[in-house]
């Protein structure tokens, strides 16, 4: 094995052998099982950083291959789009880890817990870095696999009830991927992932293109949240805030709108499917899957819940962007991959920060909440701006992208969604900030926790949020995430 | 080089044989006898594997007589790997059963190595018998052993589901044998490659194929002649169930495999696969809503194996179509039976240690267990992510090629079914695994401190931890698979 | 009266012993009935072999089916011998010859 292969092997290593290790690790030992998923979580940073120096200067092809059956390999290689995806993830499992041994300071299980979470960043490191589909449906599963035992983390009734849901729905999804899967290979042999698309040889099929695509769509729209498959979120939200952000902004539904972006990008290529005419549904159902999350985030008064709404619909952004025909909208699409993790995570850190700290848990009880704890509340409103689309947070660059990449490709009603939408957004955060920061307290906090809060639970919203400002402010230098995913544009679109 | 692989054929079916006749002997010392024995015949297969794949199919004419009268044993990549699929779950069920049988009665433990080694026996014979004959002989030895077997504990339940598969399992093979004998009467030969090379589509023929057919069908326990199976395999010991579930039935089920490949391929264009592919499809629904109902963990697990058979049945229509790619059809059907034989094990090996530590295995009792019984809880999740076909597992590679098989073909119905037989899995395997994950408090458990025996917790694991690893051996295996496997065409004859 | 030669005469007789002792398996609870009924099976059986053996009657008959037969009987005597233990137990434990399923 030459150290190019290795590398996309040891991303995905280096979250599974702390996981396989932290399962063993006696409950009480902490020290040791934190020392483990942070040694894990650097070495990852590590390897990433040495891969992504390696594909910016296009020199060198990071591809590992491991034949499975005649015909069938396992493919994991390292592109422009893949390591988008892993960057955001490998970053954000780091600061969620620590927020997570702050979180779980007292929890049951958290051997079990924190394996488990080890598991899904490697699952979805695979899917980020899976060179063809086979691979990609093989880490999908994985992933539905090993986020299950965090969703019934508390045990409770309501919890078990909502990883019913949530497995019912994923592996239903799962099923129908792997249906076009297994079909597509029949019609195409087997489908490398290819810039610019991997099915150009194919002739005729025009039906089974065109059925496989809606496969393709449901299997990965389930974990993107596309409405009408979207219910599952809200339900999930039943499990520990670490695993919400998990769910929302690292692993899973990323998952599937990066599967919505690979799968248009690079297994059908946007001229294709284009041809086929599959985008302009996708349009549609990515448009009104913005709105109807949207709508329904305004009425909810559990704060984890309107967050699990404004996902649905934020999520909707990125398969927005991929199935505008063109790429200014594509980058919007790409960019709010990791704009909306970035912001979202934020969110759900603070919600998950108030409940712990606070016992605060719905919209309703956060009158005051500015001043008691104003680091956290404050990384919030990054996050809840951002979310909007103020400028100069990341969520406008995303936003103006796919806002003039609609406008280049002739959909110009998207125009209107987007301000649709950001009105939306603004009906659900702005009372909460407003609440937040100008109304005094009513009550007792209901569970309130004495002494200060926890470091481990404040530190990383600010970071994130700090980043989420940095992201919007520095778009245009050298080496920032637009620049990465023009690169990504310029490969996949221009080939 | 050719002289040793011989000899390893005599010696898969004289090993086991000769531990059976120790462990009868010296009852006192029969799980150290049985433990050594099992050691020895998994090198014996593992020796024979390496010298087929060194030197191609192998026949062995034991003492020199030859056919007619004489015994022929041969291995080639399909009996070769039915032989590796038994060895690995005997060895794990061997070790298994140290634990298991360590503490209960001396009467049970004399008694269950000779049965098992001597079903262990019967068992590599049948899977390198070479006439249609000395298949019937193994079959019957095959399932008085696993009779036997099923009535040692002793209790009402047990003695009767033994008694009902006795019944069931004799009137198979009587079937069976007069299908043998009409065969003989309108050809005149007992070996499988001489009666192919002169069968073709008569009467006769079809009469013998359709006995031979039920009789099979019946030990095989396909829907709906599966009545006998649950009761038989949920009341036997544990180690009994496992041996039972995943490797009994496809000990008739190879036998099908194999003479519909060669002696009844005339056949192949009548309606007779598509009635097996039928009632293979009523086994998947029937068994998984069944599973979906009983109350304890081995009755599911039980009505489980009633619907994964049915996969096995499922593509014989391809299997027997020219138009088909026959050579991936069989693939992904023996892929199926080894993924089934591991995930199956591990299955009710898990069962076993849940029933061995709560004093009863209602699904009800293991709330919370996944604290207190942390090995068994992932033995039972990771063979049941085998059972769903799961990636990354053996189970979903055997999936993904009869799926590929089945939409190559254009059998539309038969990815519906695979793939609802899939959904429905998830939901038998969640009722078992989802209560275990409830947070309760120790004084609502079932049991504050479970204890299982270390090698009984540990071969369930190895065992399900294997129907993982084999997602990753799909190339080795198939490999193995193409030697000198003879599948004949209704043309050819 | 139709001209039936000697084997095709034994082929019908096995298979219709064959079938009264199928029918008595299925129609009878009680397990000694049972495995009579199954014995009566394994005779038909062997009729037929030595039908087989017979052949069209010109010629020596072909010993094969005579091994065979005798094969069948051993393992036929080995399964009479469990099957009447078993239901000794069942009607020890039980106190019934029937199996439960199959009582009234």
């Amino acid at each position: 094995m030459t150290w190019e292969s290795f590398l996309p092997v040891a991303i995905v290593l280096s979250s599974m052998i702390p996981g396989l290790i932290i399962f063993w690790i006696p409950e009480k030992q902490s020290q040791w099982r934190t020392g483990v998923n942070l040694l894990g979580a650097v070495v990852k940073l590590v390897f990433i950083a040495i891969v992504m120096a390696g594909v910016w200067r296009g020199d060198t092809e990071y591809e590992a291959r491991l034949s499975l059956l005649p015909d069938l390999d396992l493919v994991l290689r390292a592109d422009g789009l893949g390591l988008l995806f892993v960057v955001l993830s490998g970053t954000l499992w780091l600061v969620t880890t620590i927020y997570a041994i702050g979180y779980l300071e007292h929890s049951h299980s958290r051997s079990r817990f924190f394996a488990f979470f080890s598991l899904c960043v490697s699952a979805t490191m695979g899917i980020a870095l899976a060179g063809n589909l086979f691979t990609f449906l093989i880490f999908y599963e994985l992933l539905t696999i090993c986020t299950y035992p965090l969703v019934i983390h508390n045990g409770t009734d309501e919890a078990m009830g909502g990883g019913r849901t949530y497995l019912a729905y994923t592996l239903t999804g799962g099923v129908a991927l792997l249906v076009g899967v297994v079909w597509l290979s029949v019609i195409a042999g087997p489908v490398e992932f290819t810039d610019g698309g991997a099915l150009g040889h194919v002739e005729g099929h025009v039906t089974a293109l065109t059925v496989i695509f809606a496969l393709f769509m449901i299997g990965t729209g389930v974990k993107a949240a596309i409405f009408p498959m979207h219910g599952w979120l809200p339900r999930a939200m039943v499990a520990p805030a670490p695993v919400s952000a998990l769910l929302h902004a690292v692993a899973v539904v990323k998952a599937g709108a990066f599967g919505v972006s690979r799968i248009v990008i690079d297994v059908y290529g946007v001229d294709l499917a284009q041809s086929l005419n599959l985008l302009l549904p996708l349009l549609i159902a990515a448009c009104t899957t913005v709105i109807v999350g949207s709508v329904l985030a305004v009425f909810q008064d559990d704060l984890k819940r309107r967050l699990a709404y404004s996902t649905v619909s934020q999520v909707s952004y990125v398969v927005m962007g991929v199935a505008i025909f063109g790429p200014i909208g594509a980058a919007g699409g790409l960019l709010h991959l990791v704009h909306q993790g970035v912001m979202k995570i934020t969110l759900f850190f603070g919600a998950g920060a108030f409940a712990e700290t606070l016992g605060v848990k719905k919209v309703s009880q956060m009158n005051g909440i500015g001043s008691r704890m104003p680091w956290t509340m404050a990384a919030f409103t990054v996050g809840a701006l951002g979310m909007i689309g103020v400028p100069p947070v990341a969520g406008f660059i995303s936003k103006w992208y796919l806002g003039t990449g609609a406008i280049a490709a002739d959909v110009d009603w998207v125009v209107l969604v987007l301000l649709g939408s950001s009105l939306l957004n603004a009906i659900y955060f702005l009372p909460i900030l407003y609440r937040a920061w100008f109304l005094p307290q009513i009550d007792e906090w209901p569970h309130e926790e004495p002494g200060p809060a926890n470091w481990m639970l404040v530190a990383p919203p600010v970071v994130t949020a700090v980043a989420a400002l940095l992201l919007g402010v520095f778009a245009s230098a050298d080496f920032s995430l637009l620049s990465w995913v023009e690169l990504i544009i310029e490969r996949e679109y221009m080939p | 080089m050719i002289l040793e692989s011989e000899i390893w054929l005599a010696l898969v079916v004289l090993l086991p044989l000769a531990g059976a006749i120790l462990t009868f002997m010296a009852p006192r010392y029969a799980p150290q006898i049985g433990t050594v024995s099992g050691v020895i015949v998994f090198g014996a297969v593992v020796a024979l594997t390496l010298a087929v794949v060194e030197s191609d199919a192998t026949r062995l004419t034991v003492g020199g007589w030859g056919a007619p009268l004489g015994i022929d044993l041969v291995a080639d990549g399909l009996s070769t790997l039915m032989l590796l699929m038994t060895a690995v779950v005997g060895l794990a069920i061997t070790a298994y059963a140290v634990g298991y049988f360590g503490e209960s009665s001396a009467h049970k433990r004399a008694y269950f190595w000779p049965l098992w080694l001597f079903l262990w026996a019967s068992m590599n014979a049948l899977f390198l018998s070479g006439d249609v004959f000395n298949l019937y002989v193994t079959l019957e030895l095959l399932s008085l052993a696993a009779v036997a077997l099923t009535a040692l504990v002793g209790q009402p339940a047990a003695v009767q589901a033994a008694m009902r598969y006795m019944l069931v399992g004799l009137a198979g093979s009587l079937m069976y044998l007069m299908g043998v004998a009409f065969l003989y009467a309108e050809i005149g030969v007992l070996d499988i490659m001489a009666l192919a090379s002169v069968s073709e589509a008569t009467p006769p023929v079809f009469v013998s194929a359709a006995l031979i057919t039920a009789g099979l069908m019946m030990k095989t326990a396909l829907f709906p002649l599966h009545f006998w199976l649950p009761p038989a395999h949920a009341n036997a010991a544990a180690p009994v169930s496992a041996l039972l579930s995943a490797l009994v039935v496809k000990g008739s089920f190879y036998i099908l495999l194999r003479l519909w490949l060669t002696v009844f391929a005339p056949l192949g264009d009548t309606f007779a696969p598509y009635v097996l592919s039928a009632l293979g499809i009523g086994a998947i629904i029937w068994g998984s809503i069944q599973a979906l109902r009983q109350p304890s963990i081995k009755l599911l697990v039980a009505y489980s194996t009633v619907a994964q058979l049915g996969y096995l049945f499922l593509l014989i229509p391809l299997l027997m179509d020219d138009g088909a790619d026959r050579q991936a059809v069989l693939s992904g059907i023996v892929y199926f039976m080894i993924a089934h034989a591991m995930a199956k094990s591990a299955a009710f090996l898990s069962a076993g240690n849940i029933l061995h530590a709560l004093g009863n295995d209602r699904i009800t009792s293991i709330i919370g267990m996944s604290r207190k019984m942390p090995l068994t809880i992932t033995a039972f999740a990771l063979a049941g992510i085998s059972l769903v076909a799961l990636p990354p597992s053996a189970g979903f590679i055997a999936k993904w090629l009869l799926l590929n098989e089945a939409i190559d073909g254009g059998q539309w119905l038969l990815v519906v079914v695979i793939i609802a037989g899939g959904l429905l899995a998830a939901g038998y395997v969640m009722r078992v695994v989802g209560p275990a994950f409830r947070q309760v408090a120790d004084d609502q458990l079932a049991v504050a401190n479970p204890v299982v025996p270390a090698s009984m917790a540990w071969s369930a694991l190895g065992l399900a931890i294997l129907a993982i690893v084999l997602g990753f051996t799909g190339v080795y295996l198939l490999d193995v698979l193409d030697i000198g496997v003879v599948i004949l065409t209704g043309g050819e004859a | 009266m139709i001209d039936l030669d000697t084997g095709t005469f034994y082929m019908l007789v096995g298979t219709v012993l064959f079938g009264i002792g199928f029918y008595g398996l299925i129609a009878y609870p009680h397990l000694l009935r049972k495995i009579l009924a199954m014995n009566i099976m394994g005779i038909g059986v062997f009729m037929i072999f030595i039908a087989a053996a017979y052949g069209s009657g010109e010629g020596d008959p072909d010993p094969v089916p005579h091994a065979l037969v005798i094969t069948g009987i051993v393992v036929a005597v080995c399964a009479t011998g469990l099957a009447l233990s078993l239901a000794v137990q069942v009607q020890a434990l039980t106190g019934s010859p029937k199996l439960d399923a199959d009582k009234e």
